[in-house]
């Protein structure tokens, strides 16, 4: 196969990969056994000791 | 007061060293109000030039195409600027639980470094020099300059993310670091420029025709995307839950808007040349990553409008966080008429008219400004250590002034636009257009006026709030004797 050929299809997959990437971030932050995690990430600005 | 984090249950061990550098953060504070008013000023100034061309004085150095750059960059690089640059130090000291890399010299340089950078460019305008660049105007060696003074500017903050004691870099953080990573790049990409010689400011720049365009759009988009929302979100993700005594509403969405924002915003750009000589693809692209920009930054929206959720009573005792979480409204607001107005048919209609000006006004004074303003009321008292503010009634006055100015101006620039775009699309029965460009400049002077007055009411509280702060400083309560006030001791 030629460069010429492949080369638009290497160039739709980047949607796929970025679709990927992006269902596998949302399912990273809603796992559900980060929620304590979150939630003490969350408390940093308020658990400022000074 | 909250327990300490696990991961230091004994409290925070270089304390005792390395207190947080705070000095360099006030600066920064007394810098943002002084550039707030110089900003204010201009663009009344130049708002009532266009309803009294008299006002231009008849001389080169105080014409609109002069000045506007100086309002402009003002606004944005000097207030907008000194306010983020200093947030960022003192969240993320706080935040890390680590005082500033490289300790108070590379911080000073920063805050000199920038002022410097901040002169030179307004001198260069008023002088003439410009690169013609809309938010990019300063010649190649302003550009050189800042460019050092940004990278110290990274090293500090990215140094201080290392250094870090707490283990999770909190998201205000990652919003922060956003900003200046996609600032410097595209500073450094836009302002590639070849300077005619090492002695002249004058220079060209390396793209031509259409690359050109798309190279400023891209950097012109994404200034609004990565300095005046990211890093603004980040005073948003630190100040809401600080003020409001409460935890953001969900960290997890957080998490989610910002890579969305990330990887939405930079494609956006080209909304800004729908109907010019960029291919039809790349408007048509440009347009779709607009439209879908809405999502990530109504997540952003309801993230902080929710932090106030089962506290909406500190609306009303907490005029401070009114302003941030109004602010927060105005984004919601300001990022939903972006995408409308970036779809092709209505820009067809809005594009080139004051109703661009209006929509870029309801961002920076209703998002950027007010959320400084949130931000300000909060850090003066904790930074010179005085129990609260001068005055809590003056901050409502504020507040009431600015919004009633926003209004004015934005309601005005509704109205002027849209009446501007249908005049210039007007056609008689013959086919030849209605009006001529004098007549709509006629038509829009109320408007004009209606502006400057909105301007005039943004700048009077914005003069309260200097008093205000001033007085807080100086650790005076209304109503109290000035030295029994002085002595108070901060609330934490």
């Amino acid at each position: 196969m030629e460069l010429g050929e492949i080369y638009p299809l290497l160039r739709s997959l980047w949607t796929v990969w970025f679709t990927a990437l992006f269902i596998g971030l949302v399912a990273w932050a809603l796992w559900p056994s980060r929620r304590e995690e979150m939630r003490r990430a969350a408390r940093i600005p308020l658990d400022d000791q000074r | 007061m909250q327990k300490a984090s696990p991961a230091s249950p004994m409290g925070y061990g270089m304390d005792a060293e390395q207190p947080y550098i705070e000095d360099v953060v006030r600066a920064f504070v007394v810098a943002t109000v002084f550039w707030a008013v110089v900003a204010f000023l201009a663009g009344v100034y130049i708002a009532l030039q266009l309803a009294f061309p008299a006002l231009n004085l008849g001389l080169e150095w105080t014409t609109f195409g002069r000045l506007r750059p100086v309002h402009t960059s003002a606004a944005i690089f000097a207030f907008g600027g000194n306010a983020l640059i200093g947030t960022s130090f003192y969240v993320v000291q706080r935040t890390c639980r680590a005082a500033l890399w490289g300790g108070p010299v590379p911080a000073w340089f920063v805050f000199w470094g920038y002022q410097l950078f901040i002169v030179l460019a307004a001198l260069g305008y008023v002088m003439g020099y410009t690169q013609s660049k809309e938010y990019a105007e300063p010649e190649w060696y302003v550009d050189l300059w800042l460019t050092l003074v940004w990278v110290v500017y990274f090293m500090i903050f990215i140094g201080t993310l290392i250094k870090r004691e707490e283990p999770h870099i909190y998201v205000a953080n990652w919003f922060y670091l956003a900003f200046i990573i996609t600032v410097a790049m595209l500073h450094i990409v836009n302002n590639l420029s070849l300077p005619v010689s090492i002695f002249g400011a004058k220079s060209y720049s390396a793209f031509a025709g259409v690359q050109d365009a798309l190279t400023q759009w891209w950097y012109g988009h994404n200034a609004v995307g990565f300095f005046l929302t990211a890093g603004f979100l980040a005073i948003m993700y630190y100040f809401i839950p600080k003020a409001a005594g409460r935890p953001i509403y969900s960290y997890r969405l957080s998490i989610i808007h910002f890579w969305s924002l990330i990887f939405l915003y930079i494609w956006a750009g080209p909304h800004h040349l729908h109907y010019t000589a960029l291919p039809d693809w790349a408007q048509t692209l440009g347009m779709a990553f607009s439209v879908m920009l809405w999502m990530p930054s109504w997540g952003g929206m309801i993230n902080g409008i929710m932090t106030l959720s089962g506290a909406w009573d500190k609306l009303r005792t907490d005029p401070g966080l009114r302003f941030s979480v109004t602010a927060v409204g105005f984004y919601g607001m300001a990022t939903f008429e972006g995408p409308v107005m970036s779809i092709r048919q209505v820009n067809a209609l809005s594009h080139y008219t004051d109703w661009t000006v209006g929509h870029v006004h309801s961002g920076a004074l209703g998002w950027n400004a007010f959320v400084t303003f949130g931000a300000l009321y909060y850090l003066v008292p904790v930074l010179w250590k005085r129990a609260g503010l001068y005055s809590t009634r003056l901050v409502a006055w504020h507040f009431w002034l600015g919004t009633l100015g926003i209004v004015l101006y934005i309601t005005a620039m509704w109205v002027s636009g849209i009446m501007q775009g249908l005049m210039w699309r007007a056609y008689d029965e013959y086919g030849f257009l209605q009006y001529s460009f004098v007549e709509t400049v006629a038509a829009m002077r109320p408007f004009y006026m209606i502006r400057a007055l909105g301007g005039l009411c943004f700048l009077g509280g914005a003069l309260l709030m200097v008093y205000n702060l001033w007085r807080t400083a100086q650790g005076h309560v209304a109503g109290q004797p000035a030295a029994r006030a002085a002595a108070a001791q901060p609330a934490e």
